[in-house]
């Protein structure tokens, strides 16, 4: 097949499975795109695991550490396919934490209260469950199916976070503040999750079908989905510009584009921080790997 | 090592892929494969096989040039037949 | 049973749940990350239905049991309070020294007078076939590991003083290993007073909410 044609076919519904011939640019461009997945649930990990250890009840307790649980499983079944498509997990980590490669914005920032994280529960994975939606369809079936999977277990989060933020929003004055407080500050970021509007006619990403939905037609998903969400609770989001138009369009000020590139290339609050943890618990459990798993780094 | 794991969804249904995992041997990897596809109560069975036991055939067809409409539905034609007989018979109408 | 025995049952459980959850998201590799974080939310649910029994007689609930207490009215042996990250022959020879000690522990509650105490102390057992199972798997592919025969040596006197009097011979024989002065449970370690400020630092932020 020469490049037209497995553009033609990937266009048409092909699906790609691992041992097909496929260009040099599309086995690259998933790679690249693939494990930039792996990376952003691997390092949303880290936000969420401190919350585990202070969660206020048992409940609570048990549901958190079964949400980063999933997150992780999801990295692995990520890290699987980029292996297969031909980068050994290893590697993938060896980069991530030397700074050689991205991971989503919302997981460079720091989670201060308990209201960070119902509303990562129940913002945050809403943003990025829209993307994991849209990647049902990814020509390149490995992928494809695991999206699946890890649609499913988000259901349950879905539901873990907006139960964490009725019980706040039914509670005292006090806890009704730590979810305004977090909605004012994970705003941005959230603006910003699903990247900046961009055509989609020239990407390669899009010719290939690895991504099929546009930047800003996630980010209106998003925003028709959870703003009635986030009003009918009495809450404000920090933009005085949100709203409708008469033809249903969500419009808002401008997100801050140099902030997520400045965030996303490693400069973000938290990035240095969440990296030296990474490589350190990395380097202290070496000697297993090497005793357990034959031909591991 | 790579393990593949299969999985049941129901009792009796067929096993399908469910994916894929690493660990050194069978012990390891049947403990991450229930966690992995069933730590939910998701599975009523699995298999877990190494890789390389698993051999691949892609477009396993190997004749396909030829038609052959015995082996189809769609290849054969009954109704005419089946109308003579009836007639034959004088069943032809009743019901 | 008394509250109070019922007390240390669940609060060994959480406080090690707690221990064993610090290796959420930092397990040595990625599928025995998901598997231990399993262990430790089973150890959890553990905990909670050994507070709720215990709630009952006390007149009080599971949470406040696990959370609202002070750090000196805790019931847990110092064994699992200790901070083993990032210490991972250390967390294995702790599981597997637990595991044992504790299914000597499960053994003998099978049989309690109280119908509840005997129920319970059978679901548990149930569940505790995986983390036996678990436990002993990395036991055995560590056994050449001089750092995890180490572990093994210095935290044997705490496993025998996280049980009593003739269940110590059991476990003993159990783990294959000659007797020694047990840590007694009684004392705390130092390190469990910075457990529970963090493990309650949300809870006593706004004291009597619901979450």
């Amino acid at each position: 097949m020469t490049e037209t044609e497995f553009e033609a076919y990937v266009q048409g519904g092909g699906a790609v499975e691992t041992g097909d011939p496929m260009p040099d640019e599309y086995r690259a461009a998933l790679i690249k795109f693939i494990e930039m997945h792996g990376n952003s649930e691997l390092m949303g990990v880290l936000p969420e695991r401190e919350w585990i250890l202070r969660a206020p009840t048992l409940q609570r307790k048990l549901a958190l550490t079964a949400k980063v649980q999933d997150e992780v499983g999801h990295s692995q079944l990520i890290y699987r396919v980029v292996e297969d498509l031909g980068k050994p997990r290893e590697a993938c980590l060896d980069d991530l934490i030397d700074g050689k490669t991205k991971f989503h914005n919302v997981f460079h920032y720091p989670t201060r209260t308990w209201g960070d994280v119902a509303v990562i529960a129940w913002l945050v994975d809403a943003a990025a469950i829209i993307s994991q939606k849209a990647l049902l369809k990814c020509s390149y079936a490995p992928y494809a199916r695991i999206m699946k999977k890890i649609c499913w277990e988000e259901s349950f989060h879905i539901l873990h976070g907006r139960d964490c933020i009725l019980a706040l929003m039914t509670g005292t004055d006090e806890q009704r503040e730590l979810v305004q407080e977090a909605v004012d500050r994970w705003w941005g970021p959230l603006m910003q999750f699903h990247g900046n509007p961009i055509p989609a006619d020239e990407d390669p990403m899009y010719r290939w079908r690895i991504k099929s939905q546009a930047n800003e037609e996630a980010r209106q998903q998003f925003l028709d989905g959870y703003v009635p969400q986030i009003w009918e609770l009495g809450l404000t989001v920090p933009d005085p510009k949100l709203r409708t138009r008469d033809d249903g369009v969500w419009e808002y000020s401008e997100p801050d584009w140099d902030e997520l590139k400045h965030v996303v290339t490693g400069h973000g609050p938290k990035t240095q921080e969440r990296l030296d943890l990474r490589r350190w618990s990395r380097e202290e459990t070496a000697w297993v790997r090497s005793a357990v798993l034959a031909d591991a780094a | 090592m790579i393990w593949e794991v299969f999985r049941q969804e129901r009792e009796g249904l067929p096993f399908q892929h469910g994916g894929s995992l690493e660990a050194p041997n069978l012990v390891f990897a049947e403990a991450y494969a229930r966690e992995f596809y069933g730590r939910r109560d998701e599975s009523f069975a699995l298999w877990i096989v190494p890789r390389e036991a698993v051999d691949e055939v892609r477009e396993p067809y190997v004749a396909e040039v030829f038609d052959r409409d015995y082996r189809r539905v769609d290849g054969y034609s009954l109704k005419v037949k089946l109308k003579e007989a009836r007639e034959r018979a004088g069943t032809a109408g009743a019901r | 049973m008394s509250a109070q025995e019922l007390l240390a049952l669940a609060d060994d459980e959480l406080i090690l749940g707690w221990r064993n959850s610090e290796w959420t998201g930092i397990a040595p590799f990625l599928e025995e990350d998901v598997a231990f974080s399993s262990i430790a939310q089973t150890e959890i649910g553990h905990a909670r239905a050994w507070y709720e029994l215990a709630a009952e007689e006390l007149g009080t609930d599971a949470d406040a049991l696990a959370f609202d207490r002070q750090p000196d009215e805790y019931r847990s042996a110092r064994f699992v309070e200790l901070r083993l990250v990032p210490d991972w022959a250390a967390t294995i020879a702790r599981h597997w020294l637990y595991e044992t000690a504790d299914a000597i522990r499960i053994s003998d509650l099978k049989s309690s007078d109280d119908p509840r105490v005997a129920g319970l102390a059978e679901k548990i057992d149930r569940e505790e076939i995986y983390h036996r199972m678990h436990a002993d798997m990395w036991a055995d592919r560590l056994r050449n590991e001089p750092r995890f025969a180490e572990a093994l040596e210095t935290l044997w006197p705490y496993a025998l003083g996280m049980v009593d009097g003739a269940q110590r011979d059991r476990l003993c024989e159990g783990a294959g290993r000659e007797p020694v002065t047990p840590i007694e449970r009684g004392e705390h370690a130092d390190e469990l007073r910075p457990l529970w400020e963090e493990m309650t630092m949300v809870r006593r932020s706004i004291p009597g909410a619901t979450w």
